[in-house]
């Protein structure tokens, strides 16, 4: 009887063998898409059940994780919660938003570089830990935007023009995340409800997802192409009559801001023409340049282009095929052009840099639970915009902006500041949004900026860009120069 | 090695009343002295009582139990339902003192094959108990093999398994010549007599029973499983398997058909994820779910969340360790059950008698055909029937009946590695037949 005996024995065996493999199967092989399934609540409760890593901007923890006493064991706490908004994003049980979900795998310690840490940490029995994020956020700078916005709906971005480093992010009105990592689910429901209702949309990172008309601070791109075609000079005398009737159109005519006229009524320089921001102008010469040329500086300057930082950025864009009349409306940044904060702030932080544009990013280093360095930030060159010399042309017009144009109230003591307004109009009978655009020092520029403020903020239809965005972004410059 | 085995399920009782409640319990010396002292005497009784037994079987058995207690005390406080720690806990302690009572009396196995007959009886009686007893005294989830007193519940299946065995074993090595013989040839298979192919249709049937009568599954596979592996070992005869793969998918294909139970547990193991509607698909999800979060290493004992998954405790008790352990956990307790059962096999192997041959063979098969039912339908390599992991899952009749199956192994396996000096003057050549020798003695 024991041939029968060893073959059943080889049978179980077998039986065995099949579980083994299956076993595997499941908790290796399959395992990614069972804990990727979106039913699976246990990847979540389990984020919530260990400390996940700070996000850290200057020298301070923004976000971090304080244990509590409840199911869930560690609580998300955010420090100048709504000064730091934008960037931190919250994180609650159902969604995040902001570095909280752009950096997710880092922050729980999820994120395959982090395996041989977190091997360790098994065999010490210590609990999952975290990576910590370092932002590129200047703590002062950031400051100063969120203070200078107040009670203004608008955004400020500010980034480093050598690197792209995003120094300051601020949108208004702001949220605190901390209404939102709480765990009384119906409480922070109710929280989130009563945010994504508000019509000031205060969850909206207005400074990377909103798309504005840019107005006259699109002028800088036709100057850039205009400059860059070598065929004018800023001394270029360009025509700029009082009212420009658009081509191809019957009657319709473009004029400048109030009615104004520029020069002489007949021509300017192309220097003068951007210092007082003339539309007639810059209109006509956007037809003459083409809609092709305006296109591929534009594109240079990043519009077109999706950019994460790590969030993803909306992206900004240049109008589809316009018509000759529409060329010129885009020429001063009217029509279907849209741009986001970050993106102005690009064209300035490219002509700052004798004009490479440079690509944005928000995390300077992350680093590990135990502090060993496993990213960090590598500035790279998004494209060439301008050459040099046309990016010195356009820093010297900039300047005359400032010194004695539009842009009189960007102007720092002891220090040049380069820049331009905008005036955008966006809807019939609505208050024109602010812009001002610009860097600093001029001729060894530490900060490129842009600056929204939405429907003219309280200064409402008398708005301009160089009254109510120019000192906003004035303050934003000094917080970093000054520092 | 008991040493060893009881030392992890101490570390792991620590460890999850640290995890669990921040620190030691106070009485942490208490349990070690009284799981300690368990052990040492059950050691020390096998010493005595059967010293020639396997020395593996044992400890691989503690070691199981002891993980079984962690888990369900572990899953006892994050749910914060006590009382099947303790209840486990007194069951684990009847096991073991049927375990020792087994031995005890039981001084030689093969006096157990005079109860051949009665055993049968006893066992088909209480297999058949709860199908005609009334739902309100045998149904519990659905399923309806258990007997209900009160507050005390219990699956007298368990023990039907047991003495089942006993009378297939004592059954078969009586006939085994008749059943061996050649009946007509039917396409290349010798198919036995018909009257002699009587009791594996009348096994069959009553595992069919089972499952119509109980709504249980996996007892009536494993029943037939024993059966025909039994009935293959005294035969020697393949064909008695082959007529036990069709018997049995004949019967599956029936039931798959008529029985709606049945039907859903197959929709449920091909696709848990589109049948969400269907009772028991978020058991089958949450199991899985959990051996994915455990992935290679494991949450930790304490760490993961088991109590999401319903029946923890008990038929899923698997997936539990699949997650608090990992793969590897789950893994080390696959091959700690290929212990037992290969030890087992071993022990059919070396003993001399038929009948302890035969019934060493059919509890270790049955345990190997039990945790491969099982492991099997909680990993989703099966469909899923309800059938307690031995040892490890919450409920006594499993755990207490599972060590009374150990103690027959055990005092098998005593008589298998007696060195034979030792035995008395064995007439050579002659069958071992059980009943005179015992008298004998």
């Amino acid at each position: 009887m024991n041939k029968p005996v060893r073959h059943l024995a080889v049978a179980v065996l077998v039986l065995f063998a099949l579980l083994l493999v299956n076993v595997n199967y499941v908790q290796v092989i399959d395992a990614e898409d069972l804990r990727n399934n979106p039913d699976n609540t246990r990847t979540l409760q389990d984020s919530y059940s260990r400390p996940r890593g700070q996000i850290v901007a200057g020298d301070q923890a923004i976000a971090s994780s304080r244990a509590t006493d409840d199911a869930r064991k560690y609580r998300r706490v955010y420090r100048n919660g709504p000064l730091y908004a934008p960037a931190t994003g919250y994180y609650t049980l159902y969604s995040a938003t902001g570095i909280e979900r752009a950096e997710d795998s880092m922050l729980s310690g999820d994120d395959d570089r982090l395996f041989v840490r977190r091997v360790a940490d098994l065999l010490q029995g210590r609990e999952q830990r975290g990576a910590s994020v370092a932002l590129t956020l200047n703590a002062k700078a950031q400051r100063a935007a969120y203070q200078a916005l107040k009670g203004h709906t608008g955004a400020a971005v500010a980034i480093d023009p050598k690197t792209g480093a995003i120094l300051a992010m601020a949108t208004s009105p702001s949220y605190d995340p901390n209404d939102l990592s709480g765990h009384n689910d119906r409480q922070v429901s109710r929280e989130y409800r009563k945010l994504a209702g508000d019509d000031r949309q205060p969850l909206l990172n207005r400074g990377l997802s909103a798309r504005y008309p840019p107005g006259s601070t699109f002028k800088l791109v036709t100057a850039a192409a205009a400059l860059s075609s070598g065929d004018y000079e800023p001394s270029s005398k360009i025509s700029s009559p009082t009212t420009y009737r658009l081509p191809g159109t019957g009657s319709a005519t473009m004029r400048n801001f109030g009615g104004e006229v520029c020069g002489n009524g007949r021509e300017q320089s192309l220097e003068d023409a951007l210092t007082i921001s003339c539309n007639t102008a810059f209109g006509k010469l956007a037809v003459d340049l083409g809609d092709d040329a305006m296109r591929e500086q534009a594109e240079k300057f990043g519009f077109g282009q999706t950019f994460e930082v790590p969030m993803v950025c909306a992206k900004s864009v240049y109008p589809d095929s316009p018509d000759a009349a529409e060329t010129a409306l885009t020429g001063i940044g009217q029509f279907d052009v849209a741009a986001t904060p970050l993106q102005m702030a690009m064209v300035s932080g490219a002509i700052a840099n004798r004009g490479v544009t440079m690509q944005p990013y928000l995390v300077s280093e992350i680093k590990a639970p135990d502090l060993k360095q496993i990213q960090r930030a590598d500035p790279q060159e998004y494209d060439r915009a301008v050459s040099p010399q046309v990016a010195d042309q356009m820093t010297q017009m900039m300047k005359s902006v400032v010194a004695q144009g539009t842009g009189t109230q960007a102007q720092l003591p002891d220090t040049e500041v380069a820049g331009k307004t905008g005036t955008a109009q966006h809807a019939k009978n609505q208050p024109p949004h602010a812009w001002f655009t610009g860097f600093a020092p001029a001729d060894n520029p530490e900060v490129a900026v842009a600056v929204i403020v939405e429907d003219g903020g309280d200064l409402g239809s008398e708005a301009t860009g160089g009254a109510v965005a120019a000192p906003i972004a004035r303050d934003v410059m000094r917080a970093v120069i000054n520092q | 090695m008991l040493v060893f085995a009881t030392l992890i399920g101490l570390v792991a009782f620590a460890n999850v009343e640290i995890v669990m409640n921040g620190a030691v319990p106070p009485d942490l010396a208490w349990y070690a002295g009284g799981l300690v002292l368990v052990a040492t005497i059950t050691h020390l009784f096998v010493r005595f009582f059967a010293k020639y037994a396997d020395p593996v079987l044992l400890p691989c058995v503690f070691l199981l139990n002891g993980l079984g207690l962690v888990m369900i005390h572990r899953i006892d406080l994050s749910t914060n339902r006590g009382g099947g720690t303790p209840m486990q806990f007194v069951w684990t302690m009847l096991g073991i003192a049927l375990f020792v009572a087994v031995l005890w009396f039981v001084r030689d196995h093969r006096v157990l094959s005079r109860f051949t007959y009665t055993a049968g009886a006893a066992g088909l009686l209480l297999l058949a108990l709860p199908a005609v007893l009334p739902d309100a005294l045998s149904e519990i989830n659905g399923a309806k093999l258990w007997i209900r007193l009160g507050p005390l519940s219990f699956q007298p299946g368990e023990f039907a398994k047991l003495l089942v065995m006993v009378f297939f074993a004592g059954y078969l090595v009586a006939k085994r010549d008749v059943l061996s013989l050649a009946g007509r040839r039917l396409l290349f298979v010798d198919l036995p007599r018909a009257k002699d192919l009587g009791p594996v249709l009348l096994a069959w049937i009553i595992s069919l029973g089972v499952l119509v009568f109980e709504r249980d599954l996996g007892s009536s596979l494993l029943f037939f499983g024993i059966f025909v592996g039994m009935l293959y070992i005294a035969t020697e005869r393949v064909s008695w398997l082959m007529i036990g793969v069709l018997l049995f998918v004949g019967g599956a294909f029936a039931a798959y058909t008529f029985v709606d139970r049945v039907q859903m547990r197959v929709d449920l193991w091909l696709d848990p994820f589109g049948n969400k509607d269907l009772l028991g698909a978020g058991q089958i999800i949450q199991g899985l779910y959990g051996f994915a979060h455990g992935g290679l290493t494991g949450t930790g004992l304490g760490q993961g969340r088991p109590d999401l998954i319903p029946f923890a405790k008990s038929d899923y008790i698997f997936a539990a360790f699949g997650e608090e352990l990992g793969l590897a956990g789950a893994m080390a307790i696959l091959v700690v059950y290929l212990l037992v059962v290969a030890r087992g096999m071993r022990i059919a192997l070396a003993v001399r008698d038929g009948f302890g041959k035969l019934l060493a063979a059919g509890i270790s098969l049955a345990l190997g055909l039990q945790v491969f039912v099982v492991v099997g339908g909680v990993t989703k390599l099966i469909p899923l029937t309800g059938l307690t992991t031995p040892f490890l899952s919450q409920g006594g009749s499993s755990l207490v009946a599972n060590w009374a199956l150990i103690a027959l192994l055990l005092r098998i396996s005593d008589a298998a590695r007696r060195p034979v000096e030792e035995k008395r003057p064995d007439r050579p050549d002659r069958k071992a037949e059980a009943a005179t020798e015992v008298i004998a003695t």
